[in-house]
């Protein structure tokens, strides 16, 4: 499950990217949304239009749980499950979302559990149907306390060893000390760091346009998602360099010593 | 009574050994044998076996216990039984076990707990802690006695819950949200950032809340972890 406790950090996003990424690595992927209510998965995907059933749908029983699946035609093995625009997160129960992510563990390599911002029903939901938990957040004061309230919870439903997602890094605010650095926040938090994500105004453009950002290889934060998926799949991959590419003139003053 | 059987088994070893020194006399008790029977051969020697030197002038006795814990009514009765010889008075009854120094401010003991106090959890305990860890910023550490920090102590601590004004808040990287020490509240002063890198610890001293370097705890606690060296 992707988690953060805090909104806006970029939960959705990550859930996109490294579904996708997965899927490009030849694994059978399917995504869950469990923000029922305000659901976002499918928009960040491009999949919103081509929603006939959805989670609520299946947890009262009035579709089969392949019916509500969409396949995303641009891949071959990614799907996506999507939560309810017109409901709330009361809807379900946590017992229906374990028995669905149950279910599709059967047919799938990974299931991509998208869970909801805040700490009450939407979460124990999407805590109800995980293994394992990744913990994202930004390197902001406020974030993190909420990912080390998280990070509190998940311990307490028996989900152990979080891994950390920094995003939205901007490299020169972390150089001025403007916003915390990322040894500072694996201090803090204590759980193992599985990447780290630069912002990138890129991710807003493909998110608008419901194409997730890792298709696009010339964005630094596609990269750092397709790294992130990488690991998950058992490569050792160095976290990339923060720094912008310098111009020629900075590589070269760098290179004599002088950078 | 097995016991008293054990102790004259061992070659009739005397339990209590009467020694003259310069200015009056040692009576050195055995430590490993139950009191009542050092007490025994104690009045025995005295009524009986030891009558020569318990007449005459009067002579200072010395009382040494050795590694034996004496209660005071133990401590009572060898009193009244050397009182009962008129010359002897008793100039001091010794031990050599350390006396149990009051161990923090709640009495003995100190509970040792490890882990992480992450945002929003709270740990609760009666007597003083000592904690392997960190505590996270919106985590909470509540003890009625003192507590010590081996971590970062980011979060909040309550020392001396119930009252205790004595009680003390260490921890080796002193960065709290605030700091309580039974009713007083305290936030560290906004200059606050500077790594220092000794232990530090908070008490309170005329109504007001300071911090020192560990080094100083003797001073402003003199009564508190007492050890005799």
């Amino acid at each position: 499950m992707i988690t953060s406790g805090k909104g806006g950090v970029g939960k959705t996003t990550t859930s996109a990217n490294i579904g996708t990424a997965l899927a490009l690595q030849g694994k059978k992927v399917c995504m869950v949304d469990t923000d029922i209510g305000l659901r976002n998965l499918d928009v960040v995907m491009g999949l919103e239009n081509r929603i006939i059933y959805d989670l609520v749908d299946v947890a009262e029983g009035r579709c089969r749980l392949a019916q509500a699946l969409i396949k995303d035609k641009r891949f071959d093995e990614l799907y996506l499950l999507p939560a309810a625009q017109t409901r709330d997160k009361d809807s379900v129960s946590e017992n229906g979302v374990k028995e669905m992510v149950v279910e599709l563990k059967k047919d799938f390599d990974y299931v991509i559990i998208d869970c909801p911002a805040g700490i009450e029903q939407g979460f124990k939901n999407a805590v109800a149907g995980a293994d394992q938990a990744i913990v994202v957040t930004t390197p902001e004061n406020a974030a993190v306390r909420d990912a080390d309230r998280i990070i509190g919870l998940l311990e307490n439903h028996r989900i152990g060893q979080p891994k950390l997602i920094i995003n939205r890094i901007r490299a020169n605010m972390v150089k001025r000390g403007e916003m915390l650095g990322i040894d500072e926040i694996c201090q803090v938090l204590a759980i193992d760091l599985l990447g780290i994500v630069p912002d990138d105004e890129y991710v807003i453009k493909a998110a608008n346009a419901g194409e997730p950002t890792v298709m696009n290889p010339g964005s630094r934060a596609a990269i750092a998602y397709r790294n992130i998926a990488r690991r998950m799949l058992g490569d050792t991959v160095p976290l990339m360099p923060l720094e912008e590419k310098k111009g020629l003139f900075r590589r070269m003053k760098k290179f004599i010593g002088m950078g | 009574m097995g016991w008293g059987v054990g102790c004259f088994m061992t070659a009739a070893k005397h339990l209590v050994t009467i020694k003259g020194v310069k200015d009056g006399l040692v009576f050195v008790l055995d430590d490993d044998c139950p009191f009542s029977e050092v007490l025994g051969e104690l009045q025995h020697k005295l009524e009986k076996t030891h009558q020569q030197i318990l007449s005459g002038p009067t002579i200072r006795v010395q009382v040494k216990l050795g590694n034996r814990i004496a209660t005071e009514e133990q401590k009572e009765s060898i009193r009244q039984l050397i009182g009962q010889q008129q010359n002897l008075i008793i100039r001091s009854i010794e031990s050599m076990a350390p006396e149990p120094a009051p161990f923090g401010s709640e009495g003995n003991g100190i509970t040792v707990m490890k882990g992480i106090v992450r945002s929003g959890q709270t740990v609760t305990h009666e007597g003083n802690l000592l904690y392997l860890g960190d505590v996270n910023p919106g985590g909470s550490l509540i003890c009625t006695g003192d507590i010590f920090v081996m971590g970062s102590l980011r979060g909040m601590a309550h020392a001396g819950a119930e009252g205790n004004e004595k009680a003390i808040i260490s921890a080796s990287h002193m960065r709290p949200t605030q700091l309580r020490i039974a009713g007083f509240i305290s936030r560290p002063p906004d200059e606050w950032g500077v790594d220092e890198t000794y232990m530090e610890f908070a008490y309170i001293q005329d109504g007001k809340m300071e911090i020192d370097k560990i080094q100083h705890l003797y001073r402003v606690r003199p009564e508190l972890y007492r050890f005799k060296g």
